[in-house]
């Protein structure tokens, strides 16, 4: 708990539940409802596509989150998750013609069920191992995805049609904007859903698998449902970004999910802040900008050091690596705590602590 | 026995005390070529405090672990009574199954989920009594908000009783050792037990700290009535507030009775301080 709310007291449980408590609290999150909104109108098409990309993002970490930095369960194969996603809502839209919602949630199951049986080795596995076991299911998934003529028709990809929901169809010219405002709806529910999940027992159940599992155990949690429970759920959340990825990409092939973006999704929940469904926002966002900021940086001294343009992708990875070593130096707890603690300097202002 | 009149009993057991709660038969526990148990008998009473006591490596972690399911014995059985009149055999059991008869435990090195808040720990002693719907939970419905309160209730009692209120925000990993080990027992008795096992709850204590263990252990069995296993090396201890102590030693049981007797057990004398201290 952030030390700005000490001398908080409640008078009753129902007051003590509610998600924001202090008026600072309540007008921060006024000012980022009211900038959220004001961003399509002031953002260009280009700035747009990347809060795009970076909502989809945040949704595929937030479910990431769940599993890693929540159950305690390392995975790798978020890459394939978002795969399966993807290519079910592809394949059922492009081919079967079935409405889009429908392919989507048929993806977020079929994804939650693949995290089942791949949550099947956290059975008996644990850290490096589950992390291995992990790395198989990516590579197995995504094999088959290359492999299996049948999922592309042999073409190594598969267009997704336009986005149309109920007959309201993407337009063109405000394709970006339109997507904004869907993205935006569905990772708030997506973060309230979250969040939600870990103010009760059943997230409860999560985070004590993490701390102590034998100690969990010990208190009626049934480990065994608790972790499979965990792998389907993350799967879910991660198989709805794979889904509206494909559809917002409205073409997918397997390049789009290999190991590099289990990595990548690793490292949002490890800059943003393990265990924490801000923090996975957060550190969707900052990965995300990353690079763009990386190419403005070289744009700008690109006549002072050419090297920077000419080498530039060496130069994005190098950033993405400095960035983690940094993070897990200085702040494992990532952006989120980094958050916390401003929030602190400013709350106690002009003491100390 | 005077018990404190809760709202919310914490006791999980109606049973009268004195009667027969827990049976332990021919408990064998092998590991490989090493016997850490061999053929432990023992029984304990409802409401009374039953010290386990024995020299390191006797075999007093292993026969609670035994008996919470977290060791499968080699042989031999445990049986619960349970309020209804059965007898449950724990020996077939996995843990979450043990807990959910009512036997709550706590640990020697403290096991608590040291990035959860004091209330978050003990909310996890009420796993067993909460029912969890993950639809329901992502929604944030009625039933799961209420459920919150409703089991909050029970765990402000426990917090009460520990005097734990100071400590309820704080992530227990900050805590200090004193106050870790009486949250693990807050958390244990959350779960409204009919059988409490606490493994070493004074281990790495001063006498003051201990004193004040002894004193809200006595507060657990006098105000809330429920029966208690208890691991414990320091000898005036187990003296003062167990009603019962059974002797381990290599395994065996060595001697079994009041406290009295088993200060007069000569073979009790004899692992306590070396052959030939007895005469």
């Amino acid at each position: 708990m952030p030390a700005v709310e000490t001398g908080r007291h409640h008078t009753s449980y129902r007051s003590e539940q509610r998600l924001w408590h202090t008026r600072p609290q309540i007008v921060r999150m006024a000012l980022l409802a009211v900038a959220a909104a004001v961003l399509p109108f002031v953002l260009d098409n280009y700035w747009l596509a990347i809060a795009n990309t970076a909502l989809i993002a945040a949704i595929g970490a937030i479910g990431l989150n769940i599993l890693v930095g929540y159950t305690g369960q390392i995975s790798l194969g978020q890459g394939g998750f978002l795969a399966v996603g993807a290519f079910t809502t592809a394949i059922l839209t492009d081919r079967a013609g079935v409405p889009a919602p429908l392919s989507i949630l048929a993806a977020v199951v079929l994804t939650a069920a693949v995290g089942v049986i791949v949550g099947l080795p956290a059975l008996r596995l644990k850290g490096l191992y589950l992390a291995i076991a992990t790395l198989a299911s990516q590579m197995v998934i995504i094999f088959i995805v290359r492999r299996w003529g049948f999922l592309t028709e042999g073409q190594g990809f598969v267009d997704v049609s336009r986005l149309e929901v109920f007959g309201f169809r993407i337009e063109r010219t405000t394709f970006e904007q339109q997507w904004y405002v869907i993205l935006l709806v569905i990772t708030i529910l997506v973060a309230l859903t979250a969040t939600n999940l870990f103010r009760t027992s059943v997230g409860r159940s999560f985070m004590a698998v993490r701390d102590q599992d034998i100690a969990a155990s010990a208190m009626g949690v049934n480990l065994t449902r608790t972790k499979l429970t965990a792998f389907a759920l993350s799967n879910a959340y991660v198989g709805l970004a794979g889904a509206l990825l494909a559809h917002y990409t409205e073409i997918i092939s397997w390049e789009k999910f290999t190991i590099d973006v289990s990595i990548t999704y690793l490292a949002m929940i490890i800059v943003g802040g393990m265990g924490s469904v801000a923090g996975a926002v957060y550190g969707a966002v900052f990965i995300t900008l990353l690079p763009v900021v990386v190419r403005m940086l070289a744009d700008v001294l690109g006549g002072v050091a050419p090297v920077l343009s000419r080498q530039l992708p060496a130069f994005e990875h190098a950033a993405f690596g400095l960035v983690i070593i940094v993070f897990l130096i200085f702040e494992p707890r990532g952006l989120n705590r980094i958050w916390q603690r401003i929030k602190d300097y400013f709350g106690f202002w002009p003491f100390r602590y | 026995m005077r018990t404190r009149a809760y709202r919310h009993p914490l006791n999980g057991s109606s049973m009268p005390p004195g009667r027969p709660l827990l049976r332990v038969s021919d408990l064998t526990l092998r590991f490989g070529g090493v016997t850490a148990l061999a053929e432990v008998g023992m029984s304990v009473d409802s409401g009374r405090i039953h010290a386990i006591i024995g020299p390191n490596g006797a075999g007093k972690s292993s026969l609670l672990n035994c008996i919470s399911g977290l060791y499968r014995p080699t042989g031999g059985e445990v049986v619960l009574h349970t309020d209804s009149g059965q007898e449950r055999r724990l020996t077939s059991l996995p843990p979450n199954r043990v807990a959910r008869l009512g036997v709550a435990r706590s640990f020697q090195n403290i096991e608590l989920f040291e990035h959860l808040t004091v209330l978050e720990n003990m909310m996890l002693g009420r796993h067993i009594h909460m029912r969890q719907n993950v639809l329901s939970a992502m929604l944030w419905l009625g039933p799961a908000r209420r459920q919150e309160i409703t089991h909050r209730e029970v765990v402000e009692e426990v917090i009460d009783l520990l005097k734990l209120q100071a400590y309820r925000q704080k992530p227990v990993g900050t805590l200090a050792y004193g106050i870790q080990k009486r949250v693990e027992l807050g958390r244990a008795l959350a779960m409204q037990p009919a059988l409490l096992l606490l493994d070493e709850p004074m281990a790495g204590m001063n006498a003051e700290e201990k004193e004040d263990m002894a004193r809200y252990i006595l507060d657990v069995h006098e105000l809330a009535g429920v029966s208690i296993v208890l691991i414990e090396h320091d000898m005036n201890v187990v003296m003062d507030i167990s009603d019962r102590v059974t002797v381990l030693d290599f395994g065996r049981v060595i001697g079994d009775g009041t406290p009295a007797e088993v200060m007069e057990n000569p073979r009790v004398v004899e692992a306590y301080l070396g052959a030939g201290a007895a005469s």
